[in-house]
């Protein structure tokens, strides 16, 4: 192999291929090759760097740990014949973060990203490898595990290690996934299907994309392993219709398993086979429900099942089928590899790993990050996410999507994990926090949640279908200011009974933020109905009494 | 599943109850009501409405009492404060999008909505309206009205169509608060490919689906001093019309039913089982023909299979038009009613057939459809030349059809007293009948009936036991091998094979279709059970309706002097004066007809 | 039992080859006949997901997210600035037929919210500065 004495990471993600990387990458080819160093420096296009939620295009140069960002292709030049040739960091280039001064030291990617606040291990590739090319997965120690559990373990063995793990799944309801994993072995075959939850519908949560677009490999090692374990015969990843681009990844890095025969007839050159397609939903949020997606793949309308029976028993085509989350899956080969016991170093009682959360909102940075459970909310804000925006106050936290549950600011000292979340009616769900600030008003933020599930009730079940559609209405009225004051009671009693007699967790989960603000922020709900005022000046009550001027 | 024992706890008072059953069951059996809308016994148990909902210990929420099942140790409570108040949140939600126009809704008298909503206290509704309820009322069908507005979406409605009939032609369509009962591309059912069976108006809990009411036309006519209005009734009418007024399921009520229908001023109160008793002639000499020249090495299609239920027709003619050609020419015992009525008994009774209005009362919706064909009106025809008719001047061989529920809400709405009515009998030539044409109305009827006349036919003996056990039930697929011995020695065994339900019909056609069906005769009826539990019966919770019923058509079976078709005088007495013989050339000019292919592939493609 | 397998991704492939985005009522009973799906459930199929539609549209989707955090960064003033310069309302098709405007569920972008995507291209950061160029380069395609 040849050596480079540097790399240049260009961040190939949606979001940096829309700000134009092909180009930069392109052009600083074209720049090195002329400065005669194209031995010498490598250009690599990886994953999210982490820099690409203003329209920017970022870059990483190993080993010098610097990241450029924005880079336009007027600046290639002065890069390469500064950085590269001469060894002079061009500091004007260095990504400085908005709105808050970071000194020189801090511009290393290592400190932006508060690498000591996070830990990677699911986005250890992310930003580093190719994520196209399966040999520089295979060069980041990939398919390891994979070789390890066909030559050295039984399919039990790599259960035990999944249970001694104590890995729980990432999709959001937190089942431990060596125990799933117990449930389907036994269940006959000989079809037995395991599927890749990659639907991702949950608003405010886009780590499963991460994944995806930087290290689609990891996760395919990782169902090829649970395959492996659970005695799977034919795979599904069953993906959003709109994530072009990690549809693309991951067909590429299926393709390439089949080239080495890492996926098809005896796998590794051993008696296990296992096949794996893409499968693309077609817009439907219900879809990311086991049951639901299973209808979905079975060509019905995304309708969930009632259960029992559960897929482990009788799943798709009524054959056992183990569903998996995306990020449950990119975590296997790391435990494979490095052990169920070393995995709960990691971690804190009961909720062992990292956990990949997406930040969003009223932040001064926004991206994926990766930290280990424990860490507590407002670390994550103040610390990774740079703080609240403009220096403003903080409202309150969306944690885990719009189904997960309201955090005001004295709970910000609350660690993420199950155990300590589930004491304040909350939990890691789908892995999203959505920072509000004083700007924000609640009663038009549970309007906006309430419409998306209005909307993305499948429409099977009453309680489901008729509360939805009802808090709108009531919403829509307070934010409008003719909110009477027994719609709180109404809202709480549709509420309840939501969460009492839906059919599936959708509609048990919808109101759960509506709920909690209703505790949490009832004077704010008081002063839209009886003092006809919006206090944030968000909702258009104040437009309304304007009209009245006719006298 | 589990046929284990266990034992549970209900509201605080042990049950042993079994395995396998759900909540609905163990508490039903324990005397406690639940209510439901859209569970149904083996044909919906999707969960959908959420009104069945009990507390059980431990669970995270409520639990559905129609989808769950009971375990060792359950520890259940179904009278709360929080299942009462999730209830009746749920039905309150309900009517927040539904019109509440009970005055004005033919399902009142059975609509489960009205009543779940009174029984659990239902007095306000506390929610507003939040989607329109302006969706057009679906008239596109000659026999079933859809008030899509009123559809509470139980599924019920689809899932008979989809387990029970499956003709698939309905699904939800849509999501969320926008899904409702759709047909393909949201086309009307009258223009989709629905057989009008009915079955689904039968599992409707509310006013959405009803059948399209024909009450006011016959008003019409029998007010109209120029018309000579004749009514003929069919066998599964006379055990299910009491009903209506109250009375028990399966009582027999014939002599009051032509009682009621003669003060309502028809002008002759005629019988359908008069011609079932002709068609069992035409069809049992078709029959025969066929199996004669299969035996003897000709070609003829076999196995036949009957044609006297249109909805199992329309069934046919959509999805297995390659099989056509066994099914039986013989029209229907309601056309050859109407056929004979407008030919032999207007020329018997020297009335213009232009005067002649028929109505038939049926347990069916289907034969709504049915009498509209046009390749049905034979009697038209026969007179075109004859009366120098026109095109203007066509008519019908049959005119309306009432279902057994309307003519109940008919002589309801005439103020007839019916439980009081005395017996009253038929008018003749018309009105005299068998109980091999009664039997009709149960599923195996037709094939009892045909088995009467072809075994006396084929073996010139008299049968030794005039009840065909093997034939009988409310099995959803019955077969038979009936021995004849012909008085040459020679023996046939006829290979019989009878469907109720267009799922079970599908099951044998199958078999029809790739050429592997063993059967010479085979019985379908689209509803199952048969006509007794046509799409146009009273509605009824009772669970063991088919059985009662059946058991008093064999009843009426029984009681009748004559009980095989051939026997009976009028039947005798039509083919001296008229049709010379079965399957003559006249015979076949009005009472048999032609099969139509109908694709749903190619038809919804236009 | 696995009749209707791939109904989905056959959906998408009809739609995706017709030039209008839209499932052609011919098509989709084509489809059913050959497989033998009943058309009713195949309907069903058809208007359950938002990326299907059984009515012509035009040229190119725009689909805006209308989610919370494309919501807190304002995506109503976008949604009704799309409006007023395509003079059409969400749902609708351009008169000339280049452009249909619908609204989306969160399309994993609320990074940099607010977004949408225009065919299978996401769009991040917007502006109405921003749609302004960004629909002026489709019109260059014209
Ligand atoms: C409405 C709804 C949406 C869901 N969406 C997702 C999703 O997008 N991705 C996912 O992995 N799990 C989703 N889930 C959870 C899945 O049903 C299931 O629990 C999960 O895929 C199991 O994987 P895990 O054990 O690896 O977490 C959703 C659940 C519900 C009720
Ligand atoms: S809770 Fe909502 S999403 Fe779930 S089945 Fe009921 S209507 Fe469908
Ligand atoms: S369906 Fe029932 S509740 Fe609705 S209007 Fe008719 S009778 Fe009343
Ligand atoms: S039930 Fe009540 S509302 Fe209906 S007609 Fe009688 S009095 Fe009037
Ligand atoms: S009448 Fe029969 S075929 Fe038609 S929709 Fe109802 S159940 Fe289905
Ligand atoms: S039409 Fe009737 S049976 Fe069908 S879903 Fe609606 S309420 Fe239920
Ligand atoms: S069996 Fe059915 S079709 Fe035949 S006469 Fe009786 S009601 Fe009519
Ligand atoms: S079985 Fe009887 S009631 Fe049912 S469609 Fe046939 S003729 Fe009508
Ligand atoms: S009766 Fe149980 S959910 Fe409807
Ligand atoms: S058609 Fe449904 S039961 Fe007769
Ligand atoms: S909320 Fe708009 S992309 Fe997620």
């Amino acid at each position: 192999m040849k050596f480079y004495r540097t790399h240049v990471l260009v961040a190939q993600d949606t979001k940096s291929i829309l700000a134009g990387s092909k180009r930069i990458e392109e052009t600083l080819i074209e720049e090195i090759k002329l400065a005669g160093l194209e031995n010498e420096i490598r250009v690599i296009p990886t994953g999210s760097l982490g820099y690409s939620e203003n329209n920017q295009v970022a870059i990483a140069i190993y080993p010098d740990n610097i990241i450029y960002a924005p880079v336009l292709t007027s600046s290639v030049k002065e890069i390469v014949e500064e950085h590269f040739l001469k060894g002079r960091i061009i500091k004007a280039l260095a990504h400085p973060m908005k709105h808050k001064e970071i000194s020189m030291e801090e511009r290393t990617s290592e400190n932006q990203l508060n690498i000591d606040v996070q830990k990677r291990i699911i986005l250890k590739n992310v930003g580093q490898i190719n994520p196209e090319s399966i040999h520089e997965y295979i060069a980041a120690d990939g398919y390891m595990a994979l070789e390890k559990a066909l030559s050295e373990m039984t399919p039990e063995s790599v259960i035990e290690e999944m249970k001694t793990s104590e890995l729980r799944g990432r999709g959001g309801a937190g089942f431990p996934t060596g125990l799933k994993w117990q449930f389907t072995r036994p269940n006959p075959g000989p079809t037995k299907y395991v599927i890749c939850n990659a639907d991702e519908g949950e608003p405010g949560t886009f780590k499963d994309r991460e994944i995806m677009e930087g290290d689609p490999h990891k996760m395919v090692e990782g169902m090829i392993l649970a395959a492996y374990a659970v005695g799977g015969t034919d795979g599904y990843i069953y993906i959003r219709g709109e994530y072009n681009l990690s549809i693309n990844r991951l067909q590429k890095a299926i393709d390439a398993c089949y080239e080495y025969g890492l996926l098809g007839k005896n796998i590794l050159g051993t008696d296990f086979s296992f096949d794996l397609c893409i499968h693309t939903g077609a817009g439907a949020y219900i879809c990311g429900e086991e049951t639901a997606l299973i209808n979905s793949i079975e060509g019905k309308r995304g309708e969930p099942r009632k259960k029992p029976p559960y897929p482990p028993s009788q799943g798709l085509w009524q054959k056992p089928t183990l569903v998996n989350n995306v990020e449950t899956f990119a975590n296997v080969p790391a435990i494979i590899n490095h052990g169920g016991e070393w995995y709960k170093t990691l971690g804190v009682e009961g909720s062992y790993g990292t956990k990949l959360f997406s930040l969003m909102g009223d932040l001064n940075w926004k991206g994926t990050i990766e930290i280990p459970f424990g860490t507590t909310i407002g670390k994550i804000v103040d610390t990774i996410g740079h703080g609240v925006r403009y220096d403003r106050v903080l409202k309150g936290i969306i944690l885990g999507g719009s189904s997960g549950s309201l955090i005001v600011p004295g709970e910000l000292n609350t660690p993420i994990d199950f155990q300590s979340l589930s004491r304040i009616e909350a939990g890691p769900g789908s892995g999203s926090i959505l920072v509000m600030d004083e700007t924000r008003c609640i009663v038009d933020i549970c309007l906006n949640i309430a419409e998306f599930f209005r909307h993305e009730s499948c429409g099977k079940c009453t309680p489901c279908r008729e509360g939805n559609a009802q808090i709108c209405h009531l919403l829509e009225m307070i934010s409008y200011g003719y909110g009477l004051p027994e719609d709180l009671e109404k809202l709480e009693r549709i509420a309840n009974t939501m969460m009492e007699t839906s059919f599936c967790p959708l509609g048990q989960t919808a109101p759960s933020v509506l709920l909690q603000a209703l505790k949490k922020f009832r004077g704010e709900f008081l002063a839209h109905i009886d003092e006809n005022i919006c206090p944030a000046g968000v909702c258009e009550i104040n437009f309304v009494e304007e009209e009245c001027s006719c006298g | 599943m589990d046929n284990k024992t266990v034992t549970i706890k209900i509201n605080g008072v042990e049950y042993t109850v079994d395995g396998g059953s759900t909540i609905l069951e163990a508490c039903r059996k324990a005397g406690i009501e639940i209510p439901t809308l859209c569970y149904m016994e083996d044909v919906c148990d999707e969960g959908s409405c959420g009104i069945c909902v009990v507390e059980v210990l431990k669970a995270r929420t409520l639990q559905r009492a129609c989808i769950t099942q009971v375990f060792e140790g359950m520890d259940i409570k179904t009278n709360t404060p929080k299942v009462r108040l999730a209830r009746k949140t749920i039905v309150e939600l309900i009517l927040a999008n539904h019109p509440k126009d009970c005055l004005n809704c033919s399902a009142s008298e059975i609509c489960e909505l009205r009543k779940i909503s009174y029984d659990l206290g239902v007095t306000e509704t506390p929610f507003e309206q939040t989607k329109e309820l302006d969706l057009p009322l679906d008239l596109t069908s000659p026999a079933i009205v859809r008030d899509l507005n009123k559809c509470i979406l139980c599924r019920r409605c689809v899932k008979v169509c989809e387990v029970v009939q499956s003709v698939n032609v309905i699904d939800i369509a849509g999501r969320g608060i926008n899904s409702r009962v759709s047909c393909f591309m949201d086309k009307g059912i009258g223009e989709s490919y629905c057989t009008n069976c009915g079955q689904c108006i039968k599992v409707c809990p509310v006013g959405a689906l009803t059948e399209k009411s024909d009450i006011g036309r016959v008003w019409d006519y029998l007010s109209d001093p120029t018309k000579h209005v004749v009514v003929q009734t069919a066998p599964a009418v006379r055990v299910a019309i009491g009903e209506e007024f109250g009375m028990p399921v399966g009582s027999l009520v014939t002599g009051q039913m032509a009682a009621g229908l003669r003060r309502l001023g028809f002008n002759g109160v005629f019988d359908t089982d008069f011609s079932a008793d002709l068609t069992i002639m035409e069809e049992g000499t078709e029959f025969l023909g066929r199996l004669t020249k299969v035996l003897g090495g000709e070609e003829a299609s076999l196995p036949v299979i009957t044609s006297c239920s249109p909805g199992w027709i329309k069934f046919i003619e959509h999805y297995y038009p390659k099989c056509l050609p066994n099914v039986s020419s013989c029209k229907s015992p309601q056309q050859m009613f109407g056929a004979v009525s407008k030919t032999y008994y207007a020329e018997k009774m020297g009335l213009d057939p232009r005067n002649i209005i028929c109505i038939s009362i049926m347990p069916c919706t289907a034969k709504k459809y049915e009498c509209l064909r046009p390749e049905l009106d034979d009697a038209f025809d026969h007179w075109k030349d004859k009366l120098m008719l026109k095109d203007e001047d066509h008519f019908q061989d049959v005119d309306a059809v009432l279902t057994t529920r309307e003519l109940g809400r008919m002589m309801k709405e005439g103020g007839i007293d019916f439980v009081n009515l005395p017996d009253e009998s038929f008018d003749s030539p018309l009105g005299e009948s068998t109980g091999a044409a009664v039997i009709f109305g149960a599923t195996g009827g037709v094939m009892e009936a045909a088995l009467r006349t072809v075994y006396e036919v084929v073996t010139e003996k008299p049968l030794p036991k005039i009840e065909l056990e093997a034939v009988r039930g409310m099995q959803g697929i019955k077969k038979a091998d009936v021995p004849l011995v012909k008085p040459d020695g020679t023996e046939i065994v006829a290979k019989v094979a009878i469907a109720s339900g267009l799922g079970n019909a599908r099951v044998l056609l199958e078999e029809v279709n790739n050429g592997t069906s063993p059967y010479h005769f085979i019985e379908i009826m689209a509803c199952p059970g048969g006509c007794l539990n046509g799409g146009g019966q009273p509605i009824c919770d009772d669970p063991n309706v088919c059985e009662k019923r059946a058991s008093a058509i064999y009843q009426q079976d029984e009681a009748l002097t004559i009980r095989k078709s051939h026997d009976n005088p009028e039947i005798k007495k039509i083919y001296e004066d008229y049709f010379e013989k079965p399957n003559s050339h006249k015979a076949h000019e009005l009472l048999h007809t032609h099969y139509i292919e109908r694709d749903i592939y190619e038809q919804e493609k236009e | 039992m696995e009749e209707k397998k791939h109904l989905l991704e056959q959906l998408h492939e009809i739609q995706n080859n017709d030039d209008k985005h839209y499932l052609p009522k011919e098509k989709v009973v084509e489809l059913a006949k050959k497989h033998g799906y009943d058309l009713a459930q195949v309907y069903g199929v058809e208007t359950f997901y938002t990326m299907y539609s059984t009515k012509p549209r035009g040229k190119h989707i725009i689909r805006i997210c209308e989610n919370q955090s494309c919501h807190m960064a304002n995506s109503k003033k976008l949604i009704r600035h799309m409006e007023a310069i395509l003079n059409i309302s969400v749902g609708e098709t351009t008169e000339d037929g280049f452009f249909t405007l619908e609204l989306s569920s969160c399309l994993g972008m609320c990074s940099v919210s607010p977004a949408m995507m225009i065919d299978e291209v996401p769009y991040g950061n917007l502006t109405e500065d921003r749609i302004d160029e960004i629909l002026a380069t489709y019109k260059e395609d014209k």
